[in-house]
Order: structure tokens, then C-alpha cells, then sequence
């Protein structure tokens, strides 16, 4: 088709080069001063808490990132550990002890100088049992106090009582508090401060005037003068609110929102590729739980949930109820996290044949389109799953089709979530669940909690007294191998194993990575928007909000 | 019988036909998911196009449709016979038992309804078919809706205890069953009448709320409440006029029951 040239391009056209440079050195000027401003996002949920040793909400998690000055910092990009207010850092050998050289010459928001002193006195207080402190909870790895000792007023040694796996990445989450200033936890480190709360509405974030971080001419960071966090549960609204230019971004967006915008204006949305975060289904393989016996030995075969797994179309629960914005999952951790997923491992194959055939090696058939175990019990069972999740929900109708063509029949029920965690947790009155996990941590020891046999979350069977099967002895042994050594090639090597026995003998059977989408005006500038939380943010102070 | 009525009747049974007749207007089934054309716009293969499983939308509006209007009145009549049987017999007996019954009727009156229903569904056994979760679904509906109906008719047969032909039949030496089967159930049919077409609209809203909060009927057989949810996402609403269809088919039947209902109320007065 023959394009005709409109007269504006006919008169650009020999200058076009000139134009070109001239515009570029224009937006470079305008970008050189576009300093200051003011960054407006969501919060899902009113902050519980600003005490940053307190965070257990992902609100507060958002406000600590954005006020608080840590040790080291893991970089959202690279995933490595960097430092921060600390200059170097060194962890022992057995793993219970770090020591950090700490920057000299920084103040705290309110004008109070930081030392040494104030990084044991915010360990302290991190371990005081009394305090609670879910961030302190990673650091609990036995009985016993943590000593800290002050060397000098930048050099500190911290003491656990026993090994901590991955010791200096825990300090990504500890926002040091200062131990003189008389604003206890308002007085911060980090790139922003708390100047306004009107709970129910915003919270309001200035610049802190005493951050210690300059750029590359020797600028004062941050870029801007402050940051509005509204307060707004509904997603509808927000993505309205963006839309209308109200918010300069989206942190975690929906994949049908992410379309829908993409379809208008493709240059706000960002897709960074799969997160950490992971959906599964499982069965339920509680000895005592009040299901049929014949059914619990389904459950409790590993042919029987390899089978399941080898029938379940992964590419089409991406394609369809994510909308291309999912990954199909490999294993408990997700390809997105570098170092410590096992490369080893391949995608299962979807191939209803297989299944079918595995299935028959055990004794199953397929008599009048429905298939029955050798005692002729047929294969029927419920997937239960939290009502109003819409892609829980269409993932459990596609596996219920997917299910149907090797003869299985499924119920799919959708159940308030008190109902669901009640079944889950305490009458395991269930066949199968679909759930998902939430990962912000890339060291496999957060997830202690989900592989131990012993633990409340290692939710096919939880709380075992002593493990019930063999794999599941290899996995406890395993974990607490890993946890127990400061020797990362060592901990990647026990962590590996895990890997392999989680996919081999599918106690969970994983189903897609969902990507990490966000959305971006055009009129923030120098984003590069990540897989790891907070995704779109977490370069805050480097970023310039343009007039609109 | 004026013409709005005549126009829902006609209305009503047009749509009902329609239902009824799905399996021949729409043979592609409302659980055959069409995975390469997933949220489609309408065409000649998918006249209202394919929700986000692919399923043909059409299929599963006529298929919705026929659940909604064959078990709704199936569960008003089921809440109309219970209210005639624990109302209309207190009223009728009147005393203590009128006061035991409405004592009743007051403390299923002050539960929350939607909270009762949610609750009774978690407690329902996980493995049953979709069509049975649809029976149950329905039948919850009826079980726990007769609350109104009852307290009116109640009043109403207290009335009719309390009226001159009554008491001249029981002077006449009736005896207290034949008085109530032969002169006050009678009387009480144009009350029950209207109850029960109140009761219909009633529970075909119930069923569309329950289903869209995703706790009524189960997958993959669709009803108006699941239909409903796809028109969560505000932002889409003018861009897919289409998953409007379902909305406008509810507020139409509601609306030509009212209608039927308003000749029902005027029959009973």
C-alpha cells in the first residue's frame, strides 16, 4: 500500500536530522531540570505500622523501603547485595557472626548523627521477643541473645547464637533506627520521611534534606521533592486515577488491566517477565483428614500427582487466563530468581497420553469416558479455591477441561477465604486446593516454613512429628543443611536437591510464574521497572517526575 | 388485563422459550471452551462473542437463563409453601404459637441474609456435580427465604380467624381442620399468590449476588450471577457493549415479574 507523505513530513524532511538533535538536547535539558516534584502512587491498604521493625504488611513494607536507610541493599536489578550506610561487611565462617564498617558523617532526618551505636540498638531492639518483630523472626536461628559490640563509632560486631543462612542479605529489611533522637522511629535514614498522615486518605513522604547519597555532579538525592501514597483498595479506581494522569504509576497490575492499557497506550505498561511469585495446586495428604480412603491413596501417590501434573495444559493457563503474562512453572522457585533456581530443571511437558498411561501402569481405566481406579472407584475430586480470585478461578475451569479428556471429573469450588484457610488448616476437609505463594525473598531459607515436615505451611501435610515419607526426610535434611552453613556453593548445592525432590515427587504441583506488569506515566523519568518488590519504585531516589 | 402486563407475559415467555430451546439455538454447549478465541467480540460463530475461557457467551446466557427461571419459581414455591405452612397455620392457631412462630420469623429476619447463605455453602460437602450445586443453591435460597412471606401470612390468616364467617362456621360446629383446609386456605390463595410471584424476582437477585461474589452455582454451569461477574472490571464497560446482554436480560425478567406481580397484588386486594 502506497503511504502518502503529509506536508508536515515534506517540510521536516531536510531538517530532519537537525530537529532530531535539537529535540534530543531539549528533553536531555528538560530532563537535567526536571528535579523535584511529586511521585503519586497507591497503597492497596492503610499502613499498620511506621515502626519499620514492626512491617508485616506490604503498605508498611513500602513506607519502611522509602524512609528507611539499611546496611546493604539487595539491588532490584542485579540481585546482588550492595552496599549502603555500611561500607563493607564480613560474615564469619560459621555463619553466626557479621561485622560492618559503617559510612562516617551521616545525620538522620531530624539532624542526628548516626554511629555504630545506633545499629546495636536497633539489633537490640529487632530481637527483643517482647517487640515481636517479624523482620527479627528471620534472624531467630536459635536459643540464645544476640551480642552486638560497638568497635568504634563505624565499626560494629554482631553475634547470633547460632547460624543464620544468608545473614548479611537479612539486613536488606532492617531500616536502622536512631537510638538518641527524640522522634524514635520517624527520624530516618532512607531517601524520604513521613511529613503527613490522614489515615484512610494519604500518606505524605518529603525528601529527606539530610540523605547521604549525591549523583555522579554531585546533586543531592533524592530527585524529588516528595511522594503522595493514596490510599485506595480499589483497583478499578486506580487504574482509573492513572488514567486520568491523577497517579504517575501502577506498582503490580492486573494482566486484563495490563492489556487494556497496553491496547491505548502500549508506552505506560512494563512487563519485566516472571516474578517470583508462583500458583499451585496441591493435594490434600493428611492421614487423618476425613476424605474416603481410596481417595487419600490417589493423593498420597506420586504417579497419581505426576499424572495430574502431565495433564494440566501450563502454556494455555498462561495464554489464557493471564494473557500471555505468565510463565508456565518449573519448580518451588521461579527461573526469575538468578542464583538460587536449579537450571537443571526442565518445564513439564504437557501430554494427556502420558498421564493417561502412567495413570494405567497403577491400575487406573478408562470405562465410559470416565476413568476408575482398580477398585472401580471412579477418579472424582473437588478443587477448592478462594471465591472472587477470577484467574484461581478460570485456572480450576481450564484444569477441570484439561482433567476431563483422561476420563477425571472435577467439582470446581469457589469458598469464602475463612472457609477455605478453616478446610485448609484445620479440618482438612479437602481434596485439592489452588493457591499461590507470594515470594519476596530470594534466599530459600524464607520459605523454611513451607518445606520443613514439621511446619504449619507445609500445607499437603503439615505438622508431622517425624516425616512420613522418605523424600520428605531427604527435604528436612536438606533445608537444614543448607540453613546451617554459611558455604553459599554448599547451601545452592542442598538447595538444588530440594528442587529435584519437590519436582519429582509433586507434593505441589506448580503451575504458572506470574510476570511482574506495571504501569508508568510518561512523565516520571530514569524508571526500570523489576521483577523483585517494589517492582517500579525501587530506584526512588533516582527518580524526576516532569510537569504534566 | 392491561398492556405492560400483557407485554411481560409475552416478554417472559419468549425469553423462557428461548431457554428452554438452547440446546437447538445454541449446540456449541456452555462449557466448550474455545482456547484460540478467548474474550472475542461477537460474530457469526459466537453471536455475543466468548468470555475469557472461550466459552460461547450466547450458549451460556440462554443456558444461564433457563437455570435462573426454572429454579427460581421452583424455590419461591418451595418458600411460599413454608411460609403458608409455619405463617398462615400460627396466624390461623393464633395465641402462643402465633407468638412462638413470629418469635421465629423475627430471629431469622435479623441474620443476615447473604452472611447465612455464604455460611451455609462452606459448610455444603465439596464433591458435588454442578448440577446439584445449582439444586442446592436454589434450595438454600427457598429454605431460608420464607421469612416475609410468612409474617404476612400470618396476619392475614389472623385476620381471617378473626372474621365473621369464621366464627359463624365454628359456631356451626366445624371442626378446627376442615375449617382451616376448606374456608381459610381458600381466602388465604391470593395472598400466597402474590408471595410467591413477590418471591421469584427475589430469588433470581439472590442467585445473580451470590454468584457474583463466585458462591453460586458451580463451574463451568453458568447462571446470570456468573455471567454477571464479568462486568467487574469498570474500565471495560463501554469498550464491550456486548457483556451487557446478560445485565439487560435480568433487569428485563425482573422487571416483567414485577409487572405480572403488580396483577397479582390487584387480584389479591
Amino acid at each position: 500500500m502506497k503511504r502518502h507523505k503529509s506536508n508536515l513530513e515534506k517540510m521536516v524532511k531536510p531538517y530532519g536530522k537537525s530537529i532530531a538533535i535539537a529535540l534530543l538536547c531539549l528533553g536531555m535539558l528538560g530532563h537535567a531540570l526536571a528535579q523535584g516534584g511529586e511521585l503519586r502512587f497507591c497503597l492497596r491498604t492503610e499502613p499498620k505500622t511506621f515502626d519499620p521493625l514492626k512491617v508485616e504488611d506490604d503498605a508498611s513494607g513500602a513506607i519502611r523501603y522509602l524512609t528507611g536507610g539499611v546496611l546493604v541493599r539487595v539491588n532490584r536489578q542485579t540481585q546482588e547485595l550492595q552496599p549502603e550506610l555500611a561500607l563493607s561487611w564480613k560474615v564469619s565462617k560459621d555463619g553466626r557472626q557479621i561485622s560492618f564498617h559503617l559510612r562516617s558523617g551521616i545525620l538522620f532526618s531530624d539532624g542526628t548523627p548516626f554511629t555504630a551505636q545506633d545499629v546495636a540498638y536497633t539489633v537490640q531492639q529487632l530481637m527483643d521477643p517482647a517487640l515481636h518483630s517479624p523482620t527479627g523472626d528471620a534472624f531467630r536461628s536459635g536459643p540464645g541473645n544476640v551480642e552486638t559490640k560497638v568497635i568504634s563509632p563505624t565499626q560494629i560486631s554482631i553475634r547470633f547464637p547460632a547460624a543464620v543462612a544468608g545473614l548479611d542479605r537479612l539486613f536488606d529489611q532492617v531500616a536502622i533506627l536512631s537510638e538518641h533522637s527524640p522522634k524514635k522511629e520517624m527520624a530516618v535514614l532512607g531517601p524520604f520521611m513521613v511529613a503527613d498522615y490522614k489515615p484512610g486518605s494519604s500518606v505524605l513522604l518529603k525528601r529527606n534534606p539530610n540523605y547521604w547519597k549525591t549523583d555522579s555532579q554531585g546533586r543531592k538525592l533524592p530527585y524529588l521533592d516528595s511522594i503522595r501514597l493514596d490510599i485506595q483498595p480499589n483497583r478499578d479506581v486506580e487504574m482509573l486515577r492513572f488514567k486520568r494522569g491523577e497517579l504517575d504509576l501502577i506498582n503490580s497490575l492486573d494482566s486484563e488491566y495490563f492489556d487494556k492499557l497496553a491496547a491505548t497506550s502500549p508506552q505506560l505498561v512494563h512487563d519485566a517477565g516472571a516474578s517470583l511469585d508462583s500458583e499451585q495446586l496441591w493435594f490434600n495428604e493428611v492421614a487423618k483428614s476425613p476424605i474416603p480412603g481410596y481417595k487419600k491413596n490417589w493423593f498420597r501417590s506420586a504417579n497419581f500427582r505426576r499424572a495430574i501434573s502431565q495433564a494440566i495444559n501450563r502454556d494455555d493457563l498462561s495464554r489464557v487466563v493471564f494473557h500471555g503474562h505468565a510463565q508456565p512453572a518449573v519448580g518451588p522457585f521461579s527461573p526469575a530468581n538468578k542464583f538460587w533456581f536449579n537450571n537443571k530443571l526442565k518445564p513439564q511437558t504437557y501430554s494427556p497420553d502420558a498421564a493417561l498411561k502412567a495413570l494405567q501402569s497403577e491400575g487406573f481405566r478408562v470405562e465410559n469416558g470416565t476413568l476408575k481406579d482398580k477398585d472401580g472407584n471412579a477418579v472424582v475430586f473437588s478443587i477448592i479455591t478462594n471465591a472472587g480470585n477470577k484467574y484461581r478461578e478460570r485456572m480450576a475451569v481450564l484444569i477441570q477441561d484439561d482433567l476431563q479428556k483422561i476420563g477425571i471429573h472435577v467439582n470446581v469450588v469457589t469458598l469464602d477465604f475463612p472457609s477455605l484457610i478453616e478446610r485448609m488448616t484445620r479440618s482438612f476437609d479437602y481434596e485439592a486446593i489452588i493457591l499461590g505463594l507470594t515470594n519476596v525473598d530470594l534466599d530459600p531459607n524464607g520459605e523454611m516454613n513451607v518445606w520443613l515436615s514439621s511446619s504449619e505451611n507445609h500445607q499437603w501435610n503439615p505438622q508431622q512429628k517425624a516425616p512420613e515419607t522418605a523424600w520428605e526426610a531427604e527435604i528436612d535434611r536438606s533445608m537444614r543443611e543448607q540453613a546451617s552453613t554459611s558455604d553459599v556453593k554448599k547451601r545452592k548445592e542442598a538447595f538444588d536437591h530440594v528442587q529435584e525432590i519437590v519436582v519429582e515427587q509433586a507434593p505441589f504441583i506448580f503451575l504458572i510464574n506470574k510476570n511482574a506488569l506495571s504501569a508508568i506515566s510518561t512523565t516520571v523519568h530514569s524508571t526500570s521497572p523489576v521483577i523483585l518488590s517494589p517492582q517500579t519504585y525501587w530506584n526512588a531516589e533516582w527518580l524526576t517526575v516532569s510537569a504534566k | 388485563m392491561n398492556f405492560g402486563r400483557k407485554l411481560a407475559c409475552a416478554v417472559l415467555v419468549l425469553v423462557m422459550t428461548a431457554s428452554v430451546a438452547a440446546n437447538w439455538l445454541a449446540p456449541a454447549g456452555y462449557a466448550k471452551q474455545y482456547r484460540e478465541a478467548t474474550d472475542a467480540p461477537p460474530s457469526s460463530t459466537h453471536w455475543l462473542g466468548t468470555d475469557a475461557m472461550g466459552r460461547d457467551r450466547f450458549a451460556r446466557v440462554l443456558y444461564g437463563t433457563r437455570i435462573s427461571l426454572l429454579l427460581a419459581p421452583a424455590a419461591a414455591l418451595l418458600s411460599t409453601l413454608m411460609a403458608a405452612l409455619i405463617g398462615g397455620l400460627a396466624g390461623y392457631l393464633g395465641g402462643v404459637w402465633a407468638r412462638m412462630a413470629m418469635a421465629v420469623t423475627d430471629l431469622f429476619l435479623s441474620l443476615p441474609w447473604l452472611f447465612l447463605l455464604i455460611t451455609a455453602r462452606a459448610l455444603m460437602p465439596l464433591n458435588v456435580s454442578p448440577l446439584v450445586s445449582v439444586l442446592v443453591t436454589f434450595m438454600l435460597l427457598g429454605l431460608l427465604g420464607w421469612t416475609s412471606a410468612a409474617r404476612v401470612l400470618c396476619t392475614s390468616a389472623g385476620s381471617l380467624r378473626a372474621s365473621d364467617f369464621v366464627r359463624q362456621a365454628r359456631a356451626a360446629g366445624l371442626s378446627g381442620q376442615r375449617l382451616f383446609w376448606v374456608h381459610v386456605v381458600p381466602n388465604l390463595k391470593p395472598v400466597l399468590y402474590a408471595q410467591f410471584w413477590i418471591s421469584i424476582p427475589v430469588f433470581i437477585l439472590s442467585e445473580a449476588n451470590l454468584g457474583i461474589l463466585g458462591l453460586g452455582v458451580a463451574e463451568p454451569m453458568p447462571s446470570w450471577g456468573s455471567l454477571l461477574k464479568e462486568l467487574e472490571g469498570l474500565v471495560s464497560v463501554g469498550e464491550e457493549p456486548w457483556k451487557f446482554v446478560p445485565l439487560i436480560l435480568l433487569v428485563v425478567v425482573v422487571t416483567s415479574f414485577q409487572f405480572l406481580l403488580s396483577g397479582q397484588e390487584e387480584v389479591a386486594a
